[in-house]
C-alpha cells in the first residue's frame, strides 16, 4: 500500500508534535502507523483470548469429572482441570488446524490419502470461513455507510432461494455461463431484499434496524413457504428441501472426487470480493459517497450527494454480499437449499464486522478466526463432548469485549488511547 | 457581611488545556455580576463547576462565607444556585408544569404526581416576578422567549437566590432583551443575585453592577460600568486593540446574480417559515440579513442552497432557474455555501483535512477520473489550499475534528472560495470563533465582494451585519421588514425592524 | 398570496384512506364472493366444550349475506370519507379492517363452523408473551435505552423457569427465577449501554448471542441429560368467580393462568405509572432530554439502570410464561422470535403499554388464525398470515398509519458532559 488515507477513523495520527523536516516526519509517520496498526490489532486479539479463557472456565465448571476428581483431593482436582481443558482446546485446535505432527508426517510420506486426511481440518476451516467473509463484508459495508444491517440473515435466505432456483431450473448451459448466472442470481436476490429497507430508510426514515429484523422474518416465512413439503420449490419427494442444482452450476472443488473435502473456489471468490470491496470503499467516488453518508449524512446532503440514493446503494450492495454468502454455500457445498431456520449468519456477521473494525482486511481475518472456531468446536463436540453451543458463548463474549474495549483495557491495565494530545489540539 | 458567593482559586484542567486558572470571584447580595469573555475563555466551564456539572481540580466555593462542596446539580440547588443554560434544558414534549416540577415533584398520596399544586406555585411565581406563562402549555409549542421564562421559573421554583444566566440574550430581539433586563431588575430588587454571562459589551455595560473579564481561563480584569467603556472592555477581553469595524472601500454593484421572487418555504413544523419574500443580490455587493434567530433565515438559506423544498416562488442564480434544483446543481452554477452549523453540515469531522477539501467536488476531474479517485491530485490540492488559506494543521491527513474551530472554518472557506464562484452564501460565518479568525473570515468575504462576487451574509450578530454589509435586509417572521443601506443605518432603527415594527409605525411612535 | 391552509400531506392521506376503504369493499366482493355457493352458511360458535360458562346459541348465517353486509360497511365508510371525511379516520380504519377480517372468517368457515370463543382465547394466549416482550421494550426505550436483546432475556427467563421450576417443584419459584434470569441479562445490557456506552444495538445483539449460547449449552449439558431437571411445575388456570361464566367472553378472557392476569394488570399499572407518577415523569424526561433531567438533579444513570433491569424482569416473565403456562419444558431457541415481534408490537403501539397490548393482540390473532385456517383447510399458506405482523410493522414504520414518535434520546448513551 503506497499511502494510507482515511481508511480508519480510529487510526488517528499523533498530532502533538510538528516535525521539523519532511524526512523525520515521514519516518515518524511510518513508526506511528506501525504503532497504530499494532494497537488496533491488540484489542481484538486480547478480546479473543479473554473470551477463550472465560469459555474455558465454563467448560471446566460444567465438567462432572472435575468435581469427582476434587472429591479425591485438591491436587487430583487441579490435574483434572488441566486434563479437561487440555482435551477440550486440544481437540479444538486439531479440529481447526489439524495435528501439526500428522501434517508433517503425511507430507513426508507423500501418500495422497494421508495428506488429505491430515489437512482436512484446515480445509474445513476455510470452507466455513467462506460464507462468513461475505456476510461479514455485508455488515461491514453497511456500517461504513452508517447503516446497521441486521438483515444479512434474510438477505442470505432470499439470495439463496433465487440462486438455487437458477441453479436447478436452468439446464443445458455450460458451466462458464451457468455458474456466473447462478452467482448473480444470489447477488440479485440479496440485493433486492437489502434495497427495500434502504429505500424505506432513505424515503421515509423508517429505522433500518427494525425493518431489517422484520424483513428477516418475512424471508424465513417465504423460504418456509417455498421449500415446505408441497411448496413451489420443494423437491417433491416429501422432504422440505429444494432440488439438487445442475452440475454446471457447481463451484469448482479442489478435491472433486472427495465429498468430505468440501473446500472450493468460493474461498478465492471471497478473497477477491474482499479486495473489490476495499477498492470500492477507499478508491472510488461511490465509496467516498458511502463513507460520507455514513460519517455525516447532513454534510453529505450539503455536498450534493443524494442520501436516499446512497442508502439504497449501500443496502443493495450489502444485501448482494449476503446473497453471495448463500450462493457460495449452495453452489459450493450444499448443492441444494434446505428449509432450516436461523442459519445464524446474520448475527455472526455483526460480530465479524465489529471484530474486523468494518475494514475488509479485518473482516477476512475475523472470518478465518470464526471459521476456525466453527471447525474446532465441531471436533470438540465430537471428541471431547463439549456442546457446540460454546461457539455462541465465545462469539457473544468477543462482541462484548470488542464493543467495550474499556473492559479489556481495565483487565490488562493498558493505558487509555492518546486522547490528551488530540483534545489539546481540538480545544487549543 | 460576607458576599453571597465567593470563588477562590478555582482551577480546572482538561487534558492538555487549562480551562480555569486560579479564578477568584465575588458576588454581593442583590447585585448583577457580569462575566465577560470570548468563546473559549472559560466562562461556561466556571459556571458548570459552580452548578456541579464539573468538579474543580483546585479551589474553594464559599456561600455566605461558608465553604461548600458542590459535586452535583442537586448540591447546587440545595445551596440556592440555579442556572439557565445557553441551550435550554427543557423537555420539549412535556408541559411547562412537568418541566418545572421535574426533580422536585409535588406528590399526592400513593405516589401520584400533584400537578395542580405545582401549577399553582408556578402561577404564583409568574405573578410575583412578572413572568407570564401558561403552566399547561406544551413546551415545544412555545416561542423561545417564553421558553426562557420557563427556565427562569424553574430556578425560582427551587428557591434559587443565585441565578446564573448563560448568554441569555443570544436568542432574543433587542426589545425582548429589554424585557429580560426588566425581569433581572425585578429579581435583584427582590433580593436575588445574578451572574450574567455574555460576550456583548453593550449589554454588559447596561445591566451590571460589576464586570469581570476572563481571557484564556484567567481573570484579566474587574471593573464597573462607570469606570469603563466598550473599547476598554474589548481590549481586556481580546488582549490587544481591536478594530471594531471592517475595512472596505466603496464599490459600484454589478449585474444581479441572485434573484428571489415571492419565495415561500415551509419550516419543520409545516408552518411557512419564509413568507413570500423577494430580493436580489448583485455582483460586488454584500447583502447582510439581520434578524433574531428563528425568523426564517435558516430556512431561506436552505432553500437557496437546495437543502429544503421550495413551496412557491422562484430563485434565479446567475441567470439559471434553481428553484427546484438539487444542491449539486446549485453548486455547479457557481454557488459557494458556508453553512450555519459548520460541524453538522460543512465538514465530516472524522475525515482528514484533504478529504474535506473535496467534499463537494470529489466527483469532478481532476480529483476523479471516472469513478476512480486520484489520490495524488487530491493531496496536492489540499497542500496548496492549506498553505494559501493559512489553515493551521499538523498535516493534511489530520482528522478535521482535531482542529480548532477557527481552523475548521478556514477549511470550509478554502474549499468554497477556491472554486470559480458567482454567489457566496455565508451563514453565521464567524459564530463561536476567536477574534483573529473573525477578522480573517471578514477580510475574505470582502475580498470576494471586491472580485465581483455577490455575497449574501446571514448573522445573528447585528454588529457584524452592520459592519460587513453594503445593504442590510431585516427579516421578521419570514417576511422582509425592510432593506436599508448600511451607511447611516442605526441599531435602534434595525432593532425595531427586527421586532416586527414597520417603518411607518416606527416613525410615528418616535 | 394563495397558499393552501391545509397541508397537502394530510389531504393526500385522507383521500388515500377513502380509496383504500372502497378497495377493501371491492376485494371482499372479488376475493370471497366467487368461491361462495349461494346457499352456503357459516356457523360462528360461542361455546367452549370444557367451560362451565352459560351457553349461548351458535350464530348461523348465509355466508353471502354476511359478505354483502361487510362489503357494504366498507363501501359506506369509503364513500363518506371521500365526500365528507371522518374526524377520527384511524378509528374508521380499524373498523373497516375489522369488517374485512370478519368477512374473511365468514368465507373461510363457509359450510363449516368456527369457534369464535376459542379464537379470542387463543389470540389472547398467543398475545401474552408478545405483550410482555413489548412491555420490556417500553420500559427500556422510554428512558432512552434501545433493547433488541429482549429475545435473549426471554430465553434465559425460560431456561431459569424450567430449571428452577423443576428443582424446587414450584411454579412460583420458577417464576421468580425466570425474572432473575431475564434481569441478569438486562443488567449486562445496562452495564454495557450505560457504564461503557456501547452502541446499544450491538450490546443487544451480544445479549441475544450470549443468551442463545448459554441456554443451549447448559441445556445440552444438563436438561437433556437429566429429564427431571426439565420438568417444571406449572400454573393451572384460575377461573375468575362469576366473570368466567359470562357467555362468549367468560371462557375466553377469565379462565386463565395467573401469568395472563398478571400481564394484563402490568399493562394497566405501567400505563398509569408512566403518566401519573414521579417515576414516570422522570423516565420520560430521561428518555427525551437526559441532560435537562440531569441539571434538575434527576439521576440519569440510576433511572436507566432501574428501568432496563425492570424491563429484563418483565422479559423474564415472558420467558416464564412460555414454560410455566404452556409447554412445561425448555427447548433450545424456544422463544422463536417472540422478542422481536414484541419489539414490533412496541413500535406499532407507539411506545405505550396499552398500545403495545393492542398490537400484541392483533399479532396474536394473526398467529391464532393461521392455525385455525390449517384446520379449516383454507387454501392460504399459513406462512403468509405469519408474515402479517412484520409487514404491518414495516408499513407502520414507513409512516403510512400516522407517524409514531420515538423517544428523542432513544439509543443515545448519556455522557456526563
Amino acid at each position: 500500500m503506497n499511502k494510507k488515507r482515511s481508511e480508519d477513523a480510529s487510526i488517528r495520527e499523533d498530532t502533538s508534535s510538528v516535525a521539523t523536516n519532511s524526512e523525520t516526519a515521514l519516518r515518524d509517520k511510518v513508526r506511528k502507523t506501525r504503532g497504530v496498526v499494532w494497537r488496533s490489532l491488540l484489542v481484538p486479539l486480547l478480546a479473543t483470548v479473554t473470551a477463550f479463557a472465560i469459555g474455558g472456565l465454563v467448560i471446566i465448571a460444567t465438567d462432572e469429572s472435575v468435581y469427582e476428581a476434587f472429591q479425591d483431593g485438591i491436587g487430583r482436582g487441579i490435574v483434572q482441570v488441566f486434563i479437561v481443558i487440555g482435551r477440550a482446546y486440544g481437540t479444538f485446535f486439531t479440529g481447526a488446524f489439524g495435528n501439526p505432527a500428522q501434517i508433517v508426517e503425511a507430507l513426508f510420506s507423500g501418500n495422497a490419502a494421508q495428506i488429505r486426511r491430515a489437512v482436512y481440518p484446515i480445509t474445513e476451516t476455510l470452507r466455513i470461513s467462506t460464507p462468513y467473509i461475505f456476510a461479514g463484508l455485508a455488515v461491514a459495508l453497511g456500517f461504513q455507510g452508517g447503516l446497521f444491517n441486521i438483515g444479512a440473515e434474510g438477505q442470505y435466505f432470499v439470495g439463496g432461494l433465487v440462486c438455487v432456483f437458477a441453479g436447478y431450473s436452468i439446464t443445458g448451459l455450460p458451466q462458464i455461463i451457468h455458474l456466473p448466472l447462478a452467482l448473480l442470481a444470489g447477488v440479485a436476490g440479496g440485493a433486492l431484499w437489502g434495497a427495500i429497507p434502504g429505500y424505506l430508510k432513505g424515503k421515509t426514515g423508517a429505522h433500518e434496524v427494525i425493518t431489517t429484523i422484520m424483513m428477516n422474518y418475512i424471508a424465513y416465512r417465504l423460504a418456509e413457504f417455498m421449500l415446505d413439503v408441497g411448496g413451489p420449490m420443494a423437491r417433491g419427494d416429501g422432504r422440505p428441501v429444494s432440488p439438487e442444482i445442475q452440475l454446471s452450476a457447481y463451484l469448482p472443488q479442489f478435491f472433486p472426487n472427495r465429498v468430505d473435502l468440501r473446500v472450493n473456489a468460493g474461498i478465492f471468490l471471497a478473497l477477491g470480493v474482499a479486495w473489490v470491496v476495499w477498492w470500492l470503499l477507499y478508491r472510488t467516488t461511490v465509496g467516498y459517497e458511502i463513507r460520507t453518508v455514513g460519517k455525516n449524512p447532513d454534510a453529505a446532503r450539503y455536498a450534493g450527494i443524494s442520501v436516499p440514493r446512497v442508502m439504497v446503494i449501500t443496502m443493495a450492495l450489502s444485501g448482494a454480499l449476503a446473497g453471495l454468502s448463500a450462493a457460495t454455500d449452495i453452489l459450493g457445498v450444499l448443492h441444494f437449499m434446505p428449509n432450516s431456520f436461523f442459519s445464524g449468519y446474520g448475527f455472526d456477521a455483526i460480530a465479524l464486522a465489529l471484530l474486523g473494525n468494518s475494514h475488509p482486511a479485518g473482516v477476512v481475518l475475523a472470518s478465518l478466526l470464526f471459521g476456525a472456531i466453527g471447525a474446532g468446536a465441531r471436533n470438540m463436540q465430537g471428541m471431547a463432548h463439549v456442546p457446540i453451543d460454546i461457539t455462541s458463548i465465545l462469539q457473544g463474549l468477543i462482541i462484548v469485549f470488542i464493543a467495550a474495549p474499556a473492559i479489556i483495557r481495565a483487565l490488562y491495565r493498558m493505558r487509555e488511547p492518546e486522547e490528551d494530545e488530540e483534545l489539546a489540539l481540538a480545544r487549543g | 457581611m460576607p458576599p453571597v458567593l465567593e470563588l477562590k482559586g478555582i482551577t480546572k484542567r482538561f487534558p492538555g488545556v487549562l480551562a480555569n486558572d486560579h479564578i477568584d470571584l465575588r458576588l454581593e447580595e442583590g447585585h448583577v455580576l457580569s462575566l465577560l469573555g470570548e468563546n473559549g475563555a472559560g466562562k461556561s466551564t466556571l459556571m458548570n463547576i459552580l452548578y456541579g456539572l464539573y468538579s474543580q481540580d483546585e479551589g474553594d466555593i464559599y456561600i455566605r462565607g461558608e465553604n461548600v462542596a458542590i459535586n452535583t446539580p442537586n448540591d447546587a440547588i440545595r445551596q440556592g444556585i440555579g442556572m439557565v443554560h445557553q441551550h435550554f434544558m427543557l423537555v420539549p414534549v412535556l408541559t411547562v408544569t412537568e418541566n418545572v416540577m421535574l426533580g422536585m415533584e409535588s406528590m399526592k398520596r400513593a405516589g401520584f404526581l400533584d400537578r395542580e399544586t405545582s401549577a399553582n406555585r408556578i402561577r404564583e411565581i409568574s405573578d410575583r416576578y412578572g413572568l407570564e406563562v401558561d403552566p399547561d402549555a406544551v413546551v415545544e409549542d412555545l416561542p423561545v422567549g417564553i421558553q426562557q421564562r420557563v427556565e427562569i421559573i424553574k430556578l425560582l421554583y427551587r428557591n434559587a437566590d443565585i441565578l446564573i444566566l448563560d448568554e441569555p440574550t443570544a436568542v432574543l430581539t433587542p426589545q425582548e432583551v429589554e424585557g429580560l433586563f426588566d425581569v433581572i431588575h425585578t429579581l435583584v430588587a427582590l433580593g436575588k443575585s445574578v451572574i450574567f454571562i455574555s460576550h456583548k459589551l453593550k449589554e454588559v455595560l447596561e445591566i451590571s453592577d460589576r464586570i469581570v473579564v476572563l481571557r484564556r481561563g484567567r481573570v484579566v480584569g474587574s471593573t464597573t460600568p462607570v469606570e469603563s467603556d466598550e473599547r476598554d472592555l474589548a481590549t481586556m477581553m481580546v488582549g490587544r486593540d481591536v478594530i471594531l469595524s471592517v475595512a472596505k472601500m466603496p464599490r459600484e454593484p454589478e449585474a444581479v446574480v441572485l434573484n428571489v421572487r415571492s419565495l415561500f418555504v415551509r419550516g419543520d413544523q409545516a408552518k411557512m417559515a419564509v413568507n413570500g419574500i423577494s430580493f436580489e443580490v448583485r455582483g460586488g455587493e454584500i447583502l447582510g440579513v439581520a434578524g433574531v434567530q428563528g425568523n426564517g433565515q435558516t430556512e431561506l438559506v436552505e432553500a437557496l442552497t437546495g437543502l429544503r423544498a421550495v413551496e412557491g416562488g422562484r430563485i434565479m442564480i446567475a441567470g439559471e432557474d434553481t428553484t427546484h434544483a438539487s444542491p449539486r446543481t446549485i453548486t455547479e452554477v457557481g454557488t459557494a455555501h458556508i453553512p450555519e452549523d459548520r460541524q453538522r453540515d460543512g465538514l465530516v469531522l472524522d475525515y482528514p483535512v484533504e478529504d474535506n477539501m473535496i467534499l463537494n467536488t470529489y466527483y469532478l476531474p481532476p480529483q476523479a477520473k471516472g469513478m476512480v479517485m486520484q489520490e495524488a491530485v487530491i493531496a496536492e490540492r489540499a497542500e496548496n489550499l492549506v498553505a494559501e488559506y493559512d489553515v493551521r494543521t499538523p498535516s493534511i491527513s489530520t482528522p478535521t475534528g482535531n482542529l480548532s474551530g477557527g481552523n475548521q472554518q478556514k477549511v470550509i472557506v478554502a474549499r468554497e472560495l477556491s472554486r470559480p464562484v458567482r454567489l457566496l452564501i455565508a451563514s453565521q460565518p464567524t459564530r463561536g470563533l476567536d477574534v483573529g479568525s473573525i477578522e480573517y473570515i471578514h477580510s475574505q468575504l470582502v475580498r470576494k465582494r471586491d472580485e465581483g462576487v455577490a455575497v449574501f451574509v446571514i448573522s445573528a450578530e447585528l454588529d457584524e451585519v452592520m459592519s460587513l454589509s453594503d445593504r442590510i435586509m431585516v427579516m421578521f417572521e419570514g417576511k422582509i421588514m425592510g432593506t436599508v443601506s448600511a451607511v447611516g443605518a442605526t441599531k435602534e432603527e434595525l432593532g425595531l425592524l427586527m421586532a416586527g415594527v414597520a417603518p411607518e409605525t416606527a416613525t410615528m411612535t418616535s | 398570496m394563495t397558499v393552501a391552509q391545509v397541508t397537502p400531506r394530510s389531504q393526500r392521506r385522507a383521500r388515500t384512506m377513502g380509496i383504500f376503504f372502497c378497495l377493501v369493499s371491492l376485494s371482499i366482493l372479488l376475493l370471497f364472493m366467487p368461491s361462495t355457493q349461494p346457499g352456503q352458511t357459516t356457523t360462528f360458535a360461542f361455546t367452549e366444550r370444557s367451560s362451565n360458562a352459560l351457553g349461548i346459541a351458535d350464530m348461523v348465517f348465509r355466508t353471502r349475506v354476511g359478505l354483502y353486509l361487510m362489503a357494504l360497511v366498507a363501501i359506506f365508510a369509503g364513500g363518506w370519507q371521500l365526500t365528507k371525511g371522518f374526524e377520527r379516520v384511524n378509528v374508521v380504519l380499524g373498523l373497516v379492517v375489522g369488517a374485512f377480517v370478519l368477512a374473511f372468517l365468514a368465507w373461510a368457515a363457509r359450510g363449516q363452523s368456527m369457534n369464535m370463543t376459542g379464537m379470542i382465547k387463543s389470540s389472547l394466549l398467543r398475545a401474552i408473551p408478545i405483550t410482555l416482550a413489548a412491555l420490556s421494550g417500553v420500559m427500556c426505550e422510554r428512558c432512552g435505552v434501545v433493547n433488541i436483546g429482549i429475545e435473549g432475556m426471554m430465553l434465559s427467563g425460560a431456561f431459569f423457569a424450567a430449571l428452577f421450576g423443576s428443582i424446587t417443584d414450584s411454579a412460583w419459584l420458577g417464576l421468580l427465577a425466570a425474572m432473575i434470569g431475564g434481569g441478569l441479562m438486562a443488567a449486562l445490557l445496562a452495564v454495557l449501554a450505560i457504564r461503557y456506552k456501547v452502541n446499544q444495538i450491538i450490546a443487544g445483539t451480544a445479549i441475544n448471542i450470549l443468551a442463545t449460547g448459554l441456554t443451549s449449552y447448559f441445556s445440552s449439558r444438563y436438561l437433556q441429560k437429566y429429564a427431571e431437571l426439565n420438568n417444571p411445575a406449572t400454573f393451572s388456570p384460575i377461573p375468575l368467580p362469576g366473570l368466567s361464566k359470562i357467555p362468549i367472553v367468560g371462557p375466553a378472557l377469565f379462565n386463565h393462568t395467573l401469568l395472563v392476569y398478571l400481564t394484563l394488570i402490568l399493562v394497566v399499572v405501567i400505563q398509569i405509572m408512566l403518566y401519573y407518577t414521579r417515576w414516570g415523569l422522570r423516565t420520560r424526561a430521561v428518555g427525551e432530554h437526559p441532560r435537562a433531567a440531569d441539571t434538575l438533579g434527576v439521576n440519569v444513570f440510576l433511572t436507566r439502570y432501574v428501568n432496563v433491569i425492570s424491563g429484563g424482569l418483565i422479559a423474564g416473565l415472558g420467558g416464564a410464561y412460555l414454560v410455566l403456562s404452556s409447554v412445561a419444558r425448555f427447548d433450545e431457541l424456544m422463544t422463536a422470535g417472540k422478542g422481536f415481534i414484541g419489539l414490533a408490537a412496541m413500535i406499532f403501539g407507539k411506545w405505550n403499554p396499552v398500545g403495545a397490548l393492542g398490537s400484541s393482540l392483533i399479532f396474536g390473532f394473526a398467529d391464532a388464525l393461521q392455525t385455525k385456517l390449517a384446520i379449516l383447510a383454507v387454501p392460504i399458506p399459513s406462512q403468509f398470515l405469519l408474515m402479517a405482523p412484520y409487514l404491518v410493522t414495516i408499513v407502520a414504520l414507513a409512516g403510512v398509519v400516522g407517524r409514531s414518535r420515538t423517544p428523542a434520546a432513544d439509543g443515545v448513551p448519556y455522557e456526563k458532559s
